[in-house]
Formats: C-alpha cells, sequence, structure tokens
C-alpha cells in the first residue's frame, strides 16, 4: 500500500466525523499554549476538565435515555444480549464523548485557575448546560463558553481568562490550524467564523480611524489567542448558533459588536465569551425569524444518524430498550 | 473619582547610565524639555496597587538632570482632587526595586572529603540612583486649553488640563516651554477623543527643598480599567523605552492581557565572575532575552508573596511603607500598624514571615512604538505560585585534590561544570561562549587550574568505547 493510499485512508477515517478535525486543530492548540507559554495550559488542568465534561456527559446521556426509554418501549427491542449489557448499552447510547472532549479542550486552552477544581468545575457546568438549557431541541450556550462565564465570575480573580499569553509566531501558527479545522470539518460554519471575525476586526478599525490611531493597534488586537479560540471553535457550534446563513450573519455581528462594546465600556477581558453568553437567546429568535434545515454532525455521510445530544423526540438511530 | 490612565513624561537630561540597568529611570512617557539638551528616554519605575477597582500608582524617575526640565504630562481620565494626589517617599520605590530585583546567590562548596555545607550570600542588581535637579516655571494661555484643576503637591506644580484639540494642547505646552516631540499629536489626540484629561507636573523650584532627588509622584482613584498608557513614552524617536511595573495585589500575580507575559529565565548556575559584573551580565541577559521574544513580550522578574522572600534581595516592606505606597486594605482589616521595619536577618536564615496580605510582581518592559502599539492592559489573577529571577553561583572547593578519592572525582566534576556555567551565560546574555570560557580561565575556574587532564579534545564516544583511540 502506497503512501498516498495510507495517507488517504488516514483521512477518510478522520473525515467520517466533523469533530475529529476539531479535536486535532484543538489538541494542537492547546500544545502551542502548553509548549510556547510560561502561562500556559496545563495537562493537569485538562485532565481534570475531561473528567467534568465526560461525568456531566454521562449523567445528562443517562437522564435523557431515561426520559427517552419509556415512549419507546412499545417499538419493541432490537437487542438480543444479556440484560447487563443492554442496561450498560442502553442506559449510555448516545454518548457524545467527542464533544465533551471538545468542550474541555476549548475551556482548558481559555481557562487559567489557581485551583483545578475550577477547570473540573468548568466542565461540569458546561456540559450540565448543554443538557439543562434547551429550547426546542438545541442547547442554548456553547457548553465551553457557558463554563468559563459562570466560573470565572463566580470565582472572581481566582479564576480568569487568559488572552494574550500567545506569543506572535504561535498565534499565526494557531489561527492557521483553527483556519483548517474548520475548512475541513465543516465549510458551512466558515461563515460565522469569518463574519464574527471581519465584524470585530471592523469595529478595532473603525474605533481606530475614528481616535487615529495607526493600524498597528487594530492589527495588534487581532492577535489574541482568545479571539481565535473563540472565533473557530466556539461560536462556530453548529448547535449553539442560528441555522440559516442570514440568521449566523446576524449573530455574529452581534456578539462582534457587542464584544468590542464590553471591552470598550467596561474593559472586559475576553469580552466575546460574555457576549456570546449573553446573546444566546438571540439563536432561538433567529431561528424562529429565519427557519432553516437544522444541522446535524455527520452531515457529510448524507445522512445523520448521531445528533449531538440525545433528542427524546426524533431520534433517527435505532434505540435500545432496557430488559 | 475617577482618575484613569496614567502614562508619564519627564523630561531626562540623562547623562550616565552606569551599572544601574533593573533600576534605571525615565518614564513611560516622552520627555518634555525647555533646552536642547541631550534627553533620552531610560527607564520609568510605576507601582501599581490595585484592589478591586482601587488603584493607587505611584510614578517615580531616576531623573539625574536639571530639575527645570523636568515635567511629566499623563493622561488622565478625570479630574483628581487635591487629596488624591500625594508626593512618595523615593525610598519607598527602590526598597520595592531591590526587594524585587533579580538576585545572585552564592554558594560555597565544602571540603569534599567532609561534609559539604552550603553558604549563601546575595547580591542584588540594584543601585540607588542620585538625581539632582531644579525646575521650570509656566504661564497659563487660553489655545482651545482649560486648566480644570491647579495643584501644589510638595515641590510639583500641577495642572489639570483638558483640550478641544491636541494640536491646541500641543501649542499651549509648547508656548509654555515644553518640548513636545513631533508626532505627538495623534497620540494626544487619540486620548482626548476618548474624553481624558491631561495631568502635567513641574517642579517648583521655590518650594524644592534642592536635595538632589526627586520625589515619587502618587495619585488614588477608582477605575474598573486596570491599565497602563505607555504611548506617550513611544512618541520620542529615541529608542526604547525601559520600564518596570511593580503591581501590588490581594489576589496575587498580575499579568498583560494585550502582550504575552513571560518569566525571565532564572535559576542558573553561572560562572563565578558574574558576581563583579551582574549589572552588565543582568543589561545583556535582558536584551538577548527580548530579542528571543521578537521584542514583545513583557518579562515577569518577580512574583512573590510580600511577607517573605528567599534568598532576600532586601528586606520585605514594611507595613507602614506598604501603606505609603497605598496598600489599602492593611488598615481595613482591622490590623494593627506595626510602623516597625523587619530588621534584617542573619544570612541563611529564613526572614520571619511577616503575615502581610500583599503579592508583587514585576514586570519589566522595553518598549516601542512599534513592538507595543498599545497600551498595556493588566489583570490581576489568583495566581499565587512564587517566582523570582534567581542566579547562582557555586564556589569551590580549593586544596588538595589528591587528598582523598572523593577530591579528585568533585575536581573532575568542577570542570563539567564549570563548562555547564559558561553554556548557561552564553544562553542567557549571547556572549560568546569561548570569551566567557577565556574569562573564567583567567580567573582561575579551568581544568588546569584544578590540576585535572589538560583541556585538551576530548575523545569521541568511539574511542572511549574501545580505547583504541
Amino acid at each position: 500500500m502506497g503512501v498516498k493510499d495510507a495517507s488517504l485512508k488516514i483521512f477518510k477515517a478522520i473525515n467520517v466525523d466533523a469533530r475529529h478535525w476539531q479535536i486535532i486543530a484543538l489538541s494542537g492548540l492547546f500544545s502551542v499554549s502548553f509548549f510556547t507559554s510560561d502561562f500556559g495550559a496545563t495537562p493537569l488542568s485538562l485532565l481534570m476538565a475531561v473528567t467534568g465534561a465526560m461525568l456531566a456527559q454521562a449523567f445528562g446521556t443517562v437522564f435523557a435515555n431515561a426520559r427517552a426509554a419509556p415512549r419507546k418501549a412499545p417499538s419493541g427491542t432490537h437487542w438480543r444480549v444479556s440484560r447487563a449489557q443492554v442496561g450498560i448499552v442502553g442506559w449510555f447510547a448516545g454518548f457524545q464523548w467527542k464533544s465533551a472532549l471538545i468542550t474541555s479542550l476549548g475551556l482548558t486552552i481559555l481557562l487559567r485557575a489557581d485551583s483545578l477544581w475550577f477547570w473540573f468545575a468548568a466542565g461540569i457546568i458546561g456540559i450540565s448546560a448543554k443538557f439543562l438549557i434547551r429550547y426546542k431541541g438545541k442547547h442554548l450556550f456553547n457548553p465551553a463558553c457557558i463554563g468559563i462565564v459562570i466560573v470565572s465570575l463566580l470565582a472572581g480573580a481566582d479564576a480568569w481568562v487568559s488572552p494574550g499569553q500567545w506569543g506572535q509566531a504561535p498565534i499565526f501558527a494557531a489561527f492557521a490550524i483553527g483556519f483548517a479545522a474548520l475548512v475541513l470539518s465543516s465549510a458551512k460554519r466558515l461563515d460565522i467564523a469569518l463574519g464574527f471575525l471581519a465584524g470585530f476586526a471592523a469595529m478595532l478599525v473603525g474605533r481606530a480611524l475614528y481616535l487615529g490611531d495607526p493600524m498597528t493597534i487594530p492589527m495588534h488586537q487581532m492577535q489574541s489567542g482568545a479571539l481565535l479560540v473563540f472565533a473557530f471553535f466556539m461560536i462556530t457550534d453548529p448547535r449553539s448558533t442560528p441555522d440559516s446563513r442570514t440568521g449566523r450573519f446576524v449573530f455574529a455581528f452581534a456578539v462582534a459588536a457587542l464584544a468590542a462594546w464590553l471591552s470598550w465600556r467596561f474593559h472586559i477581558r475576553g469580552s466575546m465569551l460574555y457576549a456570546l453568553a449573553g446573546l444566546a437567546l438571540l439563536t432561538p429568535i433567529l431561528d424562529r425569524l429565519l427557519p432553516a434545515k437544522r444541522f446535524q454532525w455527520n452531515s457529510k455521510e448524507g445522512h445523520s444518524n448521531e445528533p449531538e445530544t440525545v433528542r427524546g423526540r426524533t431520534r433517527v438511530r435505532p434505540h435500545i430498550i432496557r430488559a | 473619582m475617577n482618575l484613569k490612565q496614567f502614562g508619564a513624561a519627564l523630561a531626562f537630561g540623562l547623562t550616565s547610565f552606569a551599572l544601574s540597568a533593573p533600576t534605571a529611570s525615565a518614564f513611560c512617557g516622552f520627555y518634555v524639555a525647555k533646552a536642547d539638551t541631550d534627553l533620552f528616554n531610560d527607564a520609568s519605575k510605576v507601582v501599581l496597587v490595585r484592589d478591586e477597582d482601587r488603584t493607587v500608582i505611584t510614578m517615580a524617575s531616576d531623573y539625574r538632570g536639571d530639575a527645570s526640565e523636568f515635567a511629566m504630562v499623563v493622561p488622565v481620565v478625570d479630574i483628581p482632587e487635591r487629596e488624591q494626589i500625594n508626593v512618595a517617599n523615593p525610598a519607598l520605590v527602590d526598597h520595592l526595586d531591590e526587594y524585587t530585583a533579580p538576585r545572585l546567590v552564592e554558594y560555597y562548596d565544602e571540603n569534599p572529603c567532609e561534609m559539604r555545607k552550603l553558604q549563601r550570600v546575595t547580591v542584588t542588581a540594584s543601585r540607588m540612583p542620585e538625581p539632582v535637579m531644579e525646575s521650570v516655571a509656566m504661564e497659563a494661555e487660553d489655545l482651545g486649553v482649560t486648566i480644570e484643576a491647579e495643584y501644589e503637591v510638595g515641590e510639583y506644580d500641577i495642572l489639570i488640563l483638558s483640550a478641544e484639540q491636541s494640536d491646541g494642547l500641543i501649542t499651549w505646552l509648547n508656548q509654555e516651554g515644553y518640548r513636545i516631540p513631533d508626532g505627538a499629536e495623534d497620540v494626544v489626540g487619540a486620548y482626548l477623543k476618548r474624553g481624558m484629561k491631561f495631568f502635567v507636573a513641574k517642579v517648583n523650584l521655590e518650594r524644592h527643598s534642592g536635595s538632589s532627588m526627586l520625589r515619587p509622584i502618587q495619585v488614588a482613584y477608582e477605575d474598573d480599567d486596570f491599565m497602563l498608557p505607555i504611548r506617550l513614552g513611544t512618541v520620542n524617536a529615541e529608542g526604547k523605552q525601559e520600564l518596570f511595573v511593580f503591581a501590588i495585589t490581594r489576589k496575587g500575580r498580575v499579568e498583560t492581557t494585550n502582550y504575552k507575559t513571560v518569566k525571565l529565565p532564572s535559576n542558573m548556575d553561572v560562572p563565578i565572575y558574574v558576581k563583579d559584573e551582574f549589572g552588565e551580565f543582568y543589561k545583556a541577559m535582558f536584551a538577548h532575552q527580548t530579542e528571543k521574544q521578537n521584542n514583545k513580550a513583557v518579562f515577569m522578574e518577580y512574583a512573590w508573596d510580600m511577607s517573605w522572600c528567599d534568598p532576600c534581595a532586601a528586606n520585605p516592606l514594611s507595613r507602614s511603607e506598604l501603606r505609603e505606597l497605598g496598600v489599602m486594605w492593611l488598615d481595613e482589616q482591622g490590623d494593627q500598624i506595626d510602623p516597625i521595619r523587619p530588621t534584617p536577618r542573619p544570612m541563611r536564615s529564613r526572614p520571619m514571615p511577616q503575615a502581610v496580605d500583599a503579592f508583587v510582581t514585576r514586570l519589566h518592559v522595553r518598549y516601542d512604538g512599534k513592538s507595543f502599539p498599545e497600551d498595556l492592559n493588566f489583570q490581576v489573577t489568583g495566581d499565587r505560585e512564587n517566582y523570582q529571577g534567581r542566579y547562582v553561583l557555586r564556589h569551590p572547593w580549593r586544596g588538595d585534590y589528591g587528598q582523598c578519592e572523593a577530591a579528585g572525582e568533585y575536581a573532575e566534576t568542577l570542570v563539567s561544570r564549570w563548562d555547564k556555567e559558561a553554556d548557561a551565560l552564553s544562553e542567557l546574555t549571547g556572549w560568546d561562549v569561548e570569551d566567557i570560557k577565556q574569562k573564567m580561565a583567567d580567573g582561575g575556574y579551568s581544568a588546569a587550574s584544578v590540576g585535572v587532564a589538560p583541556p585538551k579534545e576530548k575523545k569521541k564516544w568511539w574511542q572511549r568505547l574501545w580505547g583504541n583511540g
């Protein structure tokens, strides 16, 4: 087998799920942060975030399955296996470890704290919000974003967002990684990332023009690690952003404007995270005004068999009945 | 009262910089001067005490020029009341500087045939500056410039100015005899458009005690923005500016949010001769490390709980000193006032903990408009991990290396240790490693000096492997 075939095979294997690209890219960003910054992300904090996120994901999955099960019972069981197996597999059907891992990576890259428990808490809060705060089958908040926002609001100075700890070379590398991942994973969501970046850049340039500042200032302001992770991995979250393209642009510009205002008026560091959390309610409104087809992961394969979180009413995959 | 945004500008007729690299002076602003003296910016020292949105800024300088040429121009958001302005004892900032300065630690090897003991002494890179100065006079005139307030504080005459246009303000300042550098219009204009005022201070010769030292100006204010305007300092084309920020908080370390904060490399063993040129070493190391970061990083040189230090470059600051610097929360806890400075500790003992709820971060920035286009934005973090710039000198034991087997082995470890020290020094400063080794050899730190096999070519590993080399 030639190298070309092998790499094609690997590519296809990764490409099966768009989230694979995100996991690879976020792992790359995590490494950049860990190796190039004195105050970067650490493996231990990642471990804590993953633990918290997976725990919440497991609880949420079991909870959702338990709710869905009685309704599905009459449709009959598809599996002929032992009771125990059916029990375990059934309870954890649709366990979205990939999404939980993405959340963990995102919040580890951005969040800093003086105790490991804050990453654990952020993981739990982010994923719990995904299961608990929902509207019409879509969660309202991006899990990593809401995890960071709540933890940093509650903890005060004990947990903080560290947007500036990327050198110039690492930040360009990180931008490239993020862009590549987005193109590979879901070109559909490139619009919201670029829309947000363009909107935010326009705000910064506009302010620089108004103040008479040189363009080096907005250029410098765009080189922020928080901005990058946010644009490529948070606001692009298809599950907590509007379904229609127009809606997404409106949403992206609204977040950019609020983020700029928060940072100018209230001098909030990492303001885009707060802007996204604050505007979460805008998504269902925009979905109502501008309805469009709901996004599903794995849509590359032409059919969706794995909604990100279990949605009781419209589950597509063959579900399993507890015997 | 909301007074924010301090960037300052001092007039500096600095002639020599000597070896006080770490503590030298200047301000994070541009120089304004009356005479065409050979002005060039050096270092400024700013102490920022921060708790929630309460801030006390202390701006100090090692200004050594003519006091009549001294002036400070600082953008501020609001008009401070008279009670919000103070002058501080310069020794306070110097003490803080010494306490946080990078330090050398010395260890003495004992006779390897006996037990090894360690002893240490610290040397800091700090020097007390000795500025000399006189003062300047200023007139008032209207050019779209409003004098919002006028204060006499200590030896300073302070004006708070607002203006419609930057050129009006600059024209007025120039008429008053300040020399505002070309190109300041845009920066001044940007601050004015943000609704900011300008805080202008100069020395009143009549009230100036004639002492050789200009006292630091302090301002207490409240603002949610934790930042330091440095852009005025980049206007002057005299090259890079040197800035030290000493941030004292209750919570922990302070970092810049719009520039990368980097730890100054620390804890290396360096050759003994560095002791005699620690100032040079520190300057070269900082320059080299700055270059390595493409001139874009803010260096953290010290981050420590102010209750103690180990080793101490200077004693921890007393509570009264901290209070004078603006640590406003000490009294609020109902703590007793302790006006007594901690007494110097005997060597080799840890400093006595004096429970002070304060954490200091020393940041060192070398900046110009190209690498630091924006003002410095800070945030207080909850990180209380102690960090210090510390460099180790290990004095070898000297004696008869043949008196016991351990001594012979020891002599051999010395040689490889010195090689490592030379490499470390070269890595830190960018100095040529051969020059370093030569200098060490001149000082008696070479294989020859301890009677180890002469430093000829090392055998290749395969020659050692089969012994046929």
